[in-house]
Order: C-alpha cells, then sequence, then structure tokens
C-alpha cells in the first residue's frame, strides 16, 4: 500500500516547508497570541470595570466573535482590512495590506475574545481583599491592576493560555484559504505541484501532531508545578 | 468608505440561474445544519464510548481512550479532513478507493464523518470529567444493589454525568456548527461557501458576508434559548444548577 509512494519529495522540500512556511505559522501564532492577550486582558477589565456600557460593548463584542466561524472571520477581514487601512491613513483609496498583516489582524481580533474569557476568569479568581488592601495602601486603579492582580491572575491562567495558544497554533493553518503559504499551504502546494497528496499532507499531519503533543505535554508538566506552589 | 453598498442584491437572480442570491445563502445555511446535525450524532456516539472507555478502572481501556482523545486534538480539523478526503482513498485497496472517490456527495459525507470525530475527542474530554465530578458513593451504590458495570453507567453514571455536562455540551455544538465550515477547503458548499460563491459573482463582498454573520447569529441563539429550556428541565435537583 506505500508501494508507489515517494517520501524522498519531503526531503527535497524540508527548506521551503520549514523556513518559509512553518516560520510564517509560528511568527503569525506568536505576534497572534501576544496581540490577543494584550486586547484579551482590555477586553476583560471593560468588562470588569463597572462602567455598564463599556461592559455592554465588551461582552457584545466577545459573543459576536464567538459566535462566527473562524473561516468567516478570515473572509470578514481579508476585504475589511484594506478599507480599515483607507480610513486609518486617509487614503483616497483602499490601501494594499500584505497576507501576513491581514491574517495577523485576524487572528487578534479573534483571539483577543477567547483570551479576554480567560483573563476574566483570572481576574475573577483573585480574592477580593487584595485589590481592596492595594487601595488602602494609597495604589490607584491602574496601580493595583499592575503590581497586583494582573500578574497573578496572568500566572493562574498561564495552563490556560498556552493551552489556548496551542489551539490557535493548530488555527493558524485555515489561512490556507486565503492561499497563504503558512506550513500547511507550503506543504498543498508542493502536494499540488508533484502530484504527491498523501506524502505531503501524512507528513504535515505528522508535524503538526508532534509540535502539539510535545507543546501540551510540556502544558501538562507545567500545570503540575503550579499546582505545588499554590 | 468608497464601497458601492446594495442591499437589494439578495432578491436579484443568482447566475446559477436556480432562484435568488438568497436562496444560495439559504440552501447553505439549511446544508450547514444538516451536515452539524449528522456529525454531532457521530461525536455523541464515539465521543461517549470514548468517554466512558476513559472514566473506566482498567488501565488499558483508559489508555485508549487517551491515545484517541490525543489523536484527534493534536492535529488541525483542516489537515484531518485533508487526510479523509485526499490521503485515505489513496491508501485503501485500489477498489475500496475508487467507490470512496466515486461516491456522491464526498465532501459531506467527508465533513460530517470528519467533524463528527474531530468533535468526538472533545465530547469524550467532557464525559469523562462528568463522570469523574459524581461522587464515589453512586458508583459502590450501583455495584452494591448488584448491577453490573454495564448496568450502573447505563442506569445511574451515564444519566447523571450527561445531565452535569449539558452546558459545555452545548457549546460543543455550537463549536460543530461553526467547525463545518472548515469544510469548504474540501469543496463543500455550505454558509461560508454560498458567502463566497456570492460575493466572487455579485462583488458585493460586505452584504455577502453579513447575510452569513446574521445566519450564524441567528444558529447561535435560537440553540442557546432552546439548550436553555433543556437545560432547566434536566437539571438535577439539589445540584447548583438544579432546582
Amino acid at each position: 500500500m506505500f508501494g508507489n509512494l515517494d517520501f524522498d519529495v519531503i526531503r527535497r522540500s524540508l527548506p521551503y516547508l520549514f523556513l518559509d512556511g512553518m516560520s510564517f505559522t509560528l511568527m503569525l501564532t506568536g505576534l497572534s497570541a501576544l496581540g490577543g492577550l494584550i486586547f484579551g486582558t482590555l477586553i476583560a477589565l471593560m468588562r470588569l470595570s463597572g462602567y455598564k456600557l463599556l461592559g455592554r460593548i465588551a461582552g457584545l463584542y466577545v459573543d459576536f466573535m464567538r459566535s462566527l466561524p473562524l473561516v468567516l472571520v478570515i473572509f470578514w477581514f481579508y476585504f475589511l482590512v484594506p478599507y480599515i487601512g483607507q480610513w486609518l491613513t486617509g487614503a483616497s483609496r483602499p490601501i494594499r495590506v500584505g497576507a501576513f498583516t491581514s491574517s495577523l489582524v485576524t487572528f487578534i481580533m479573534f483571539e483577543a475574545a477567547y483570551f479576554s474569557e480567560i483573563m476574566r476568569a483570572g481576574i475573577q479568581s483573585i480574592s477580593r481583599g487584595q485589590p481592596a488592601a492595594a487601595s488602602a495602601l494609597g495604589l490607584t486603579y491602574a496601580q493595583s491592576m499592575r503590581y497586583i492582580v494582573l500578574p497573578q491572575a496572568f500566572r493562574n491562567m498561564l495552563p490556560v493560555l498556552l493551552t489556548q495558544t496551542i489551539v490557535l497554533f493548530q488555527d493558524t493553518s485555515l489561512v490556507y484559504v486565503l492561499s497563504i503559504p503558512d506550513f500547511l499551504g507550503a506543504a498543498s502546494k508542493v502536494a499540488q505541484r508533484d502530484g504527491r497528496l498523501v506524502e505531503m499532507y501524512l507528513f504535515a499531519a505528522a508535524v503538526y501532531f508532534a509540535i502539539s503533543c510535545v507543546a501540551s505535554y510540556g502544558v501538562r508538566r507545567l500545570q503540575a508545578r503550579i499546582a505545588i506552589v499554590r | 468608505m468608497n464601497y458601492n453598498w446594495n442591499w437589494h442584491i439578495f432578491f436579484e437572480p443568482n447566475p446559477t440561474g436556480a432562484g435568488t442570491y438568497l436562496d444560495m445563502l439559504v440552501s447553505g445555511l439549511l446544508l450547514t445544519i444538516k451536515t452539524a446535525l449528522l456529525a454531532w450524532i457521530i461525536a455523541l456516539i464515539f465521543g461517549t464510548i470514548v468517554g466512558i472507555l476513559r472514566s473506566l478502572p482498567s488501565k488499558a481501556a483508559s489508555w485508549i481512550g487517551f491515545c484517541y482523545v490525543e489523536f484527534f486534538r493534536n492535529m488541525p480539523l483542516l489537515v484531518q479532513l485533508f487526510l479523509w478526503f485526499f490521503v485515505l482513498p489513496e491508501l485503501l485497496p485500489s477498489g475500496a478507493g475508487l467507490w470512496l472517490k466515486q461516491l456522491p456527495n464526498a465532501p459531506f459525507w467527508t465533513a460530517a464523518i470528519g467533524v463528527g470525530l474531530f468533535m468526538s475527542a472533545r465530547v469524550a474530554v467532557q464525559l469523562a470529567a462528568g463522570i469523574a465530578s459524581l461522587p464515589r458513593g453512586q458508583k459502590n451504590a450501583a455495584t452494591a444493589l448488584g448491577l453490573t458495570t454495564a448496568q450502573g453507567y447505563r442506569y445511574i453514571l451515564l444519566p447523571m454525568a450527561f445531565r452535569i455536562i449539558m452546558p459545555p455540551l452545548t457549546s460543543e455544538f455550537l463549536n460543530t456548527v461553526k467547525n463545518t465550515s472548515v469544510a469548504i477547503t474540501i469543496g463543500l458548499i455550505e454558509l461560508t461557501g454560498q458567502a463566497r460563491a456570492m460575493q466572487e459573482f455579485s462583488f458585493q463582498v460586505f452584504e455577502a458576508f453579513t447575510a452569513a454573520t446574521v445566519m450564524y447569529l441567528a444558529i447561535n441563539i435560537v440553540v442557546v434559548t432552546g439548550m436553555r429550556f433543556l437545560e432547566r428541565s434536566l437539571a438535577i435537583p439539589g445540584y447548583i444548577t438544579g432546582k
């Protein structure tokens, strides 16, 4: 059954797959996780701020993003980002946006909704006495968030945040719908060029599987360590 | 924004010659629902089996359950669909492979099975957690009453666990609906696919995507409302969610 397969095609395309494809995937994953975490924390703070209107807006954004499929959101932003750029820069026509920027904006906006729910749970898990003690010490709201609440919330939620980042790593493969050469896109380009779908897709699956397995094993170890400390 | 809005586009005939653009989107919506329901049935069946395996005292059984879950959770759904759609027919004996390739509606069946198995790993994790959350006494009481392990699961543990994990199962079902859109990559023209087709034919990008967005939101609202009623009527008295 593996008789007429040519696994040498993988070796020949390794530089392209990893230097171009995987570096795109990892860069997109890392930057989206970072951006999603920053925006997600802001959204979580809005929801917990006590201002009804701010909280309502943030809640609507999160519910809205979470009820849409990622593929649809990718298409939305692909067409929307040029117009947003035009609006931001005041240009006379929609600006040209590269594939990487477009998908980065998409994933940051999409993941912010998911990260915000994690950070909200993290902030709510801090006992009320701590921000109260902070304000008794004369810290402002910003200072108490910066020095007391957020560091602990972030630390408690680190395993969940990392698990979400593994999900994000897998989800970046969906930029395939825009024919962007991320790792899977690169594998698929080689597969179609050389007519070697079976070999390339099996290899791509194995690589995703190995990376996600190792990463989630690391998260489990981390979780066990944090559990002892607390 | 210099974009030509045209909301009447939905009532203009679509280029396939069968009805309006709105009809196109509605047929996509129906296909999304159909695929999601079939995938959900598959996810529930396999998820239940694997969830039970994971909760059994036997080391071998829980190891099999663990491997199953890891296998389906550590690969992107898109890659899994490619494996089912492009790779599987090539690895089967040539007769079976040919039969698979010539199957009418292949994208639909592949999508339903692929998404179903992908989601089954998540259902299994939820169910195993639900069973683990039951007090140990329940299993012991079942044994003391003379029920076999199978009877204990059938009459005591599963009915309790399923009622407890109703809320996470609701969001897993919604994930199933959303995940069917990944099947656009193997040629399933569901709701997102029809919106994309409409955008390509009519150039009215934002109208097409707005309509698809509204339809996904509608599915969400209907499912969440329906499940809230179901949760309330199935809530276990004495538990936090119960009366």
